[in-house]
């Protein structure tokens, strides 16, 4: 019969995207505390250590404590989009994370299960389009609070993304040119290939554009614009409260999560752990060692973007620009310039 | 125009080089820096469990003294009371009955004392100005309290405990133990 669904198919996936969801808000809550952590521990404090053993309850009493403020909705603000807002804001970080490969093949009651949800042939591609739908949570929130600093901020925030999301994709396109495929676990099996380095090696100068681009795209500082306090009081969450202020808060951790994800897919080899050969162990021995070895380089990935939020301060606004036009995207162009010449002169 | 020092410094107004303009050379030496911030000694105090000893000069919550054999000393003279600046401190004279020679050591004695802690600003000049040696101000500090009457000490709260009837209580007030 055509019409046939391989239920059990279904199931896996169903499993495996409650396991990401979950995963993903997980490593984002205690992202919160390890911000905390990292920012006391780099400013010579202990930071949280009184909720549980370490602190380690510290992000559930934060949590709690949102949920337990009082939901305010302004008057005069609308209200459909004031709710949506976060919403689509939260729903756009999560949603990236479905054409992440997290491991290779499982091989489980007969099937290989392969822990990636969707490997569409378009993955680079699908990243971009709905990162880009995380601008919408920003302006959406912001127009809809009907407030004038709410506004600016959103303003802000989404200009800075799409610009910066030029610059993104243009270092994007030079690893293109080298992996010549889109589907993010090919680009990873390529790196795992003998012989074959890690594509930070073949684009060094692509990858420091990307992050920069990162840090940009997930509002951290030094490109926090749309949050800056001291002009623009809270940015375009300032009407917001309650969970629905955490929500916004959350999507920050949950975006710069995934954006590591990305990193480390794209450039850092995934699941690849250097100096290993996967195919001669089991896979499923394979597979367990390959998402340690993702979360490692994940975690790596999250204090850099910690560290250098307490290192550098805010760049002002018309710095954000030159910067991303004027110096980013022509970078960028050059890259790719440079790396098909190079394609063409090594005939690969 | 003459300098005050010979510390003043031009400003350097030099145009950026390339590397400078850049910004990732700087940047990256910044984030050394707080890197080696990982690895200094925190000058943290874990508050309730570990605490800074106080110096010896430290002017704290007052207390009443009284002599070796548990008398009031304070003959509410009225001095401390003239002394302090912020006029925190009031109190009430009565005399002395026939009986009450082992509570009160002169014929004089304050039945009511009261120092407002919110007012008092711990200067210690009623404990300079006291000729009897009945006031001084100790190495504690007053609670936090919900409720603003709870800071005007009485003489039940001032007053340290009798050395003859609760010896142990006083050895702990002045800190013997």
């Amino acid at each position: 019969m055509l019409l046939s669904i391989d239920w059990i198919l279904f199931l896996e996936k169903l499993i495996l995207i409650a396991i990401v969801i979950f995963a993903s808000l997980g490593i984002a809550l205690y992202t919160t505390f390890a911000e905390r952590k990292v920012a006391a521990v780099l400013q010579d404090r202990p930071g949280p250590n009184r909720a549980g053993p370490f602190g380690l309850f510290q992000p559930f009493a934060d949590g709690l404590k949102l949920i337990m403020k009082e939901e305010i909705i302004p008057n005069t603000s609308n209200k459909v989009l004031f709710v949506l807002g976060p919403f689509l804001a939260m729903t756009a970080a999560l949603m990236t994370s479905a054409v992440i490969p997290w491991s290779s093949d499982v091989h489980l009651f007969g099937r290989v299960i392969p822990l990636q949800i969707a490997d569409v042939n378009i993955g680079i591609l699908y990243i971009f389009a709905v990162v880009s739908l995380g601008v919408y949570g920003i302006m959406i929130g912001g127009w809809a609070s009907n407030n004038k600093f709410s506004l600016m901020a959103a303003l802000r925030g989404a200009s800075q993304a799409i610009s910066y999301e030029l610059a993104m994709g243009l270092s994007l396109i030079a690893l293109l040119m080298t992996t010549g495929t889109l589907q993010l676990g090919e680009i990873v099996k390529q790196q795992m290939e003998p012989g074959h380095w890690w594509n930070i090696v073949y684009q060094p100068l692509g990858f420091l554009i990307f992050i920069i681009c990162a840090f940009a795209e997930c509002n951290r500082t030094p490109f926090d614009l749309p949050e800056a306090e001291n002009e623009l009081n809270f940015g375009y969450h300032q009407e917001y409260s309650s969970m629905k202020l955490g929500f916004y808060l959350f999507s920050e951790y949950v975006n710069m999560f995934i954006s590591s994800v990305v990193m480390a897919t794209l450039y850092f080899g995934g699941y690849d752990v250097p100096f290993l050969n996967e195919s001669l162990l089991s896979p499923n021995v394979a597979a367990i060692l390959g998402v340690v070895a993702l979360l490692i380089k994940v975690v790596i990935f999250i204090f850099i973007f910690m560290w250098v939020r307490w290192t550098i301060p805010r760049f002002r606004y018309d710095q954000l620009m030159n910067l991303g036009w004027k110096s980013l995207v022509p970078l960028a162009l050059a890259n790719m310039l440079i790396t098909g010449a190079l394609i063409l002169w090594m005939g690969k | 125009m003459q300098a005050l020092t010979n510390r003043a410094q031009p400003v350097n107004r030099k145009p950026m080089t390339f590397w400078e303009r850049l910004y990732l050379i700087n940047i990256f030496k910044g984030m050394l820096i707080t890197f080696s911030h990982i690895f200094k000694k925190q000058p943290t105090i874990q508050y309730p469990e570990q605490k800074r000893p106080f110096s010896p000069v430290f002017r704290g919550l007052h207390v009443l003294n009284r002599d070796e054999e548990g008398r009031e000393r304070c003959t509410a003279c009225g001095l401390c009371a003239v002394a302090c600046p912020a006029e925190a401190i009031t109190m009430e004279a009565a005399e002395r009955l026939p009986g009450e020679e082992n509570l009160y050591r002169e014929e004089k004695y304050a039945a009511r004392y009261e120092i407002n802690m919110l007012r008092c600003i711990f200067c210690g000049l009623c404990e300079e100005a006291c000729p009897k040696d009945a006031i001084y101000l100790s190495e504690t500090f007053a609670p936090a309290n919900f409720n603003r009457t709870t800071f005007i000490y009485g003489k039940q709260d001032l007053l340290i405990p009798n050395p003859v009837t609760e010896p142990e209580a006083y050895a702990k007030a002045k800190g013997l133990n």
